[in-house]
């Protein structure tokens, strides 16, 4: 990766009740790419995703976003709102489907991109659901609108994570494909948290690998999973890591 | 029983005949209970909203606070209101414009606005707590301020809210000892439903008194059947 990275961490830290959960020595995110991160649950890897999308900011050590240090809770809007994140879960609204969607646009008062957002339902498949209640949804169907909602503000970054855990193939498909394209097609930069390490293969172009808080490494997707260095990493790619 | 039907007879003949004296306590009624209700929620809903939200030091002494505030006994309220106001009170010398005379309708206005008030502010809290964690964060991470991200909590916990609504309201229109005391149940000037009820009572007018409590009753129904409508349709 030539470019100027998008992201830039240095010595991050980040705790609870003074505990570390998260101790980054050194991430670039480039634009452009997508990023997997992949590691037991509790290695720290949803808080890495809190603090690229400004919902948090570590204690210590610099994050940097298109070369601006971040300062804590100081955040501009305006790059904030050049991040997006997808849960786990998809805490929609207890309104439609459509509005759901809406929501991130009206936010910006930008509710005149009626196409866009009828594109966005259509590519997701969620045309027959667009005025049901969101509440009746199903989990994989929640997730595509929450998918939706998020895409549908061409964000500069995609966070997801753990966007299709316990969720049915077709689901599973339809959501990698969408970010896949959104990815190819807007340039948009993904940083994906997955336990799936399958996921992780077919999408990414990197992978990196967390474990308590720190990154043991971080590779191309190939190298990751054909000759990784770390031997932790290769018990983990191997499926031999108990944890 | 003779008593309570001839009562319900003439109650009803009074109402429905357009008796001017049952009508102007009962606009009167709602005239205070409006204002009074418009005030309470416009500072309990934001109010209760930033409590249940936000984490501030001294939250625990606040809510502890609100608490205390809802099982206030309103008789101690109208009290403390009565000697703020009085001349040789606190605030009655003063002759500020702004400041409620004693047996005026802003008067009983401020005394239900302050009993009111920490009931809608607990409820509203009560309300936002509900809603799900998980969606604040996700509305933050879609772009959120953090005036939309209330503004947003708060419909997402309409249904609570309107609870705090009616909660505030019943505790308007069913009061009476605070009223009593700094309206002073003056005819034509301060005499509302309860305090009116209250009196033909005590003259023995039973039939006026029972017609006065069944308006009440009527009115508290229709708003709660009202509220149970909207309830409804935003489910």
């Amino acid at each position: 990766m030539s470019s100027a990275p998008l992201y830039e961490l240095r010595q991050v830290v980040k705790s609870y009740d003074a505990r570390a959960v998260l101790k980054v020595v050194a991430l670039d995110i480039h634009p452009g790419e997508i990023l997997a991160v992949v590691g037991p649950s509790g290695a720290g890897k949803s808080t890495l995703l809190r603090l690229l999308n400004f919902l948090e900011f570590p204690e210590s050590g610099a994050l940097k976003y298109r070369g601006q240090p971040i300062q804590p809770d100081a955040a501009p809007l305006s790059l904030r709102r050049e991040v997006t994140t997808v849960f786990q879960r998809s805490a929609l609204l207890s309104t439609n489907v459509r509005r759901n969607v809406e929501y991130g646009l009206r936010l910006r008062g930008e509710r005149g991109r009626q196409v866009e957002i009828q594109a966005v339902i259509e590519r997701l498949g969620l045309t027959p659901l667009a005025h049901k209640p969101a509440q009746t949804l199903s989990g994989g169907e929640a997730q595509r609108v929450a998918l939706a909602r998020a895409i549908v503000l061409r964000p500069t970054v995609l966070l997801l994570d753990e966007p299709t855990a316990n969720l049915d193939p077709y689901n599973v498909g339809l959501i990698e494909t969408v970010v896949a394209e959104l990815n190819r097609e807007q340039g948009c930069t993904v940083v994906l948290v997955t336990h799936n390490v399958f996921q992780a293969h077919r999408l990414a172009h990197r992978v990196a690998l967390l474990l308590g808080g720190s990154i043991v490494e971080i590779a191309e997707t190939q190298t990751f999973f054909e000759s990784p260095h770390d031997p932790r990493t290769s018990a983990f790619v191997k499926g031999e890591m108990v944890y | 029983m003779q008593v309570i039907w001839d009562g319900l007879r003439e109650g009803l003949r009074m109402l429905f005949s357009g008796d001017a004296y049952l009508w102007e306590i009962i606009m009167l009624s709602a005239q205070v209970s409006g204002v009074a209700l418009l005030l309470s929620a416009a500072l309990g809903v934001p109010l209760g909203a930033v409590i249940g939200l936000t984490h501030f030091p001294g939250r625990r002494v606040v809510q502890a606070l609100v608490y205390t505030g809802m099982g206030f006994p309103p008789v101690v309220i109208g009290l403390t209101v009565y000697l703020l106001l009085s001349r040789s009170g606190i605030l009655g010398p003063l002759n500020w414009a702004w400041i409620p005379q004693l047996f005026t309708v802003p008067a009983m206005v401020l005394a239900q606005v302050i009993i009111a008030t920490p009931l809608i502010i607990g409820y509203t809290m009560a309300a936002v707590a509900e809603v799900d964690p998980n969606l604040r964060l996700q509305l933050r991470a879609l772009g959120a301020t953090p005036h939309q991200v209330t503004w947003t909590v708060l419909k997402e916990a309409r249904q609570g809210v309107i609870v705090a609504l009616v909660g505030g309201l019943g505790s308007i229109i069913s009061e009476v000892g605070a009223v009593m005391m700094v309206g002073g149940n003056i005819e034509g000037a301060t005499r509302v439903l309860t305090t009116a009820i209250m009196l033909e009572t005590r003259r023995g007018n039973l039939d006026l008194a029972i017609g006065l409590a069944l308006v009440l009753l009527g009115l508290t129904f229709l708003i709660n059947l009202t509220v149970a409508q909207f309830q409804r349709k935003s489910q």
